[in-house]
């Protein structure tokens, strides 16, 4: 922190993926300064999930290089600095579990391989679950949880270790508009805060004031990368570019990649 | 019923049981939470070649299923990381290929397949006292690591992906549940036999939490279910005269009905908070 130029929470260079032999990421570069949030927008199939996946070590890539805070990714520790928020699917598993073990577990990054909880991690995870406004669900268990408040959930795991970077896959996915908001103001709470955000998006609704850059990519590779107001209607753009919704409406505009920058 | 601990061989079975009632659940708590509760079935079967292996080269067959099965579960492991094979077909595949190597092995052996009854179906009244050595000290390894590491086993197989980004080593681990499962199946084998082992491990975690909403609770109350299953289906069997192996399986699932309903009844009745929390 005290360094005269603070690295770059995450920097991503020339990152090519490929899965099964298929090309979903071609030469993307990605940036994501200190305090920044920046959104990652695209159609479904654009590789942004990829992408993210990638930047946190859960796929590999063929070429190209990813720092988070200037260390490479395979030599990178500090796992507490960075927070992963995964789509809400993950949120359940087998066994129940209530949400302060869900948000528990996010305390791993600093015991990960062995020891039990400490006071300094109970007051984490109190002060986690405060802070995403769920402490009267403490002892719920997530499956009984709404959609919305599972998403919160993940939210508080992530910051429970003291994340500085928030990596959020999709997090408004099927979310309805109320709990959009409560969202919209954790995440201006924390961008105030300092913490640097990269958002993974379809649509922004109520989030969109808070966000300082957007980057769209398409068919793997980057084909915007400037301010959100430029973008001007990136509901817009999905409809245009993902088959989503309205499902077939997409085929039958035809617009030509690219035409998300000057939309 | 005290009675029955007079005899030497019941006193045996009565330790052997209580090890086997509580190393199963720990366990299988695991692995019921991602979604592999039929790994322990899978491995049972493994655990059945290295049996026949035993009797072919004249070594106890506790060691060498102990040995083999455990390898069959580094190899599933790896199957599921790196492999192509999804997770059920490479279950089955142990299964096949388990049942078949331990009848094969054994008719090599110059044995009947009938020798394998008693590892198939238990023969806890004929555990020594050797064999209770090694049941007791796998047990308190099983139970111990179980236990002492669930706070990285349970990030392991709540969010496997979150865990990793986390820098928990999820590879290492995963390879340890399934190590630890496959050494309780050894614990397990001369109480409940292979081929009911994996109820042990999955029917108490089943019940419990029909009941409860967190995980402590259920892997904790899974423990007391699976204790009171295998010493009650004991001195059930050796009052109504029965095999104790299936005679402890039922006990659990008896557990299982009843938990089922009393889940049942506190969802509908009260609120969903009202099932129990108390660890």
């Amino acid at each position: 922190m005290t360094l005269p130029t603070t690295p770059s929470p995450l920097a991503v260079r020339g990152l090519t993926v490929a899965l099964d032999g298929r090309p979903v990421l071609r030469q993307v570069d990605l940036d994501v300064s200190a305090g920044e949030f920046v959104t990652l927008l695209g159609a479904n199939g654009s590789g942004k999930s990829t992408l993210v996946r990638a930047a946190v070590g859960l796929v590999p890539f063929s070429s190209g290089t990813v720092e988070l805070f200037g260390t490479p990714l395979g030599r990178f520790r500090d796992r507490q600095r960075l927070g992963y928020v995964p789509q809400r699917s993950r949120a359940v598993a087998g066994v129940p579990a209530t949400m302060h073990e869900v948000v528990m577990s996010g305390r791993l990054a600093r015991r990960r391989f062995v020891g039990w909880r400490s006071k300094d991690d109970l007051a984490a995870v109190e002060a986690a679950i405060a802070r995403v406004g769920l402490s009267d669900r403490t002892r719920s268990a997530v499956s009984e949880m709404s959609g919305g408040q599972q998403q919160r959930a993940l939210i508080a795991r992530a910051l429970a270790a003291g994340a500085e970077l928030l990596i959020m896959d999709e997090p408004t996915a099927g979310v309805d508009h109320d709990n959009q908001e409560s969202l919209a103001e954790l995440l201006a709470g924390l961008v105030a805060e300092g913490t640097s955000i990269l958002l993974v998006a379809h649509e922004l609704g109520p989030l969109r004031p808070l966000i300082h850059r957007a980057v769209v990519l398409e068919n793997g590779t980057v084909t915007y990368d400037g301010p959100v107001d430029a973008v001007r209607d990136p509901e817009h753009v999905h409809v245009h570019v993902h088959s989503g919704r309205p499902e077939k409406a997409d085929g039958f505009k035809g617009n030509p990649v690219g035409g998300g920058q000057d939309a | 019923m005290l009675d029955a601990l007079q005899y030497d061989f019941m006193k045996y079975a009565l330790v052997a049981a209580i090890f086997t009632g509580l190393a199963a659940p720990a366990i299988g708590t695991f692995l019921v939470q991602r979604r592999l509760a039929l790994l322990g079935d899978g491995l049972g079967h493994v655990a059945l070649t290295g049996v026949a292996l035993g009797l072919l080269v004249n070594v106890a067959p506790i060691f060498t299923a102990v040995v083999v099965a455990a390898l069959g579960a580094v190899v599933i492991e790896l199957l599921r990381m790196y492999g192509r094979t999804s997770a059920d077909v490479a279950l089955a595949m142990l299964f096949y290929g388990g049942i078949a190597g331990g009848v094969l092995l054994t008719n090599i052996a110059g044995e009947s397949a009938n020798s394998l009854n008693a590892y198939l179906f238990g023969a806890i009244t004929t555990v020594s006292s050797s064999d209770l050595v090694l049941v007791g000290i796998l047990g308190v390894v099983v139970i111990a690591l179980s236990l002492g590491l669930s706070p990285q086993l349970f990030a392991v197989c709540q969010d496997e992906e979150h865990a990793k980004v986390s820098g928990v080593p999820t590879r290492a681990y995963s390879i340890l549940i399934a190590v630890l499962a496959a050494v309780t199946i050894t614990v397990a084998m001369k109480t409940v036999g292979l081929l009911l082992v994996s109820a042990l491990m999955v029917v108490p975690v089943a019940a419990s939490q029909q009941i409860t909403r967190s995980f402590r609770t259920t892997h904790l109350t899974a423990m007391v279910i699976g204790l009171f299953a295998a010493v009650g289906g004991l001195f059930t069997s050796y009052q109504i005269d029965t095999a104790p192996g299936p005679t402890i399986v039922m006990i659990a699932l008896v557990v299982f009905a009843v938990a089922a309903t009393v889940g049942a009844v506190l969802t509908r009745t009260r609120s969903r908070r009202a099932r129990v929390d108390w660890v």
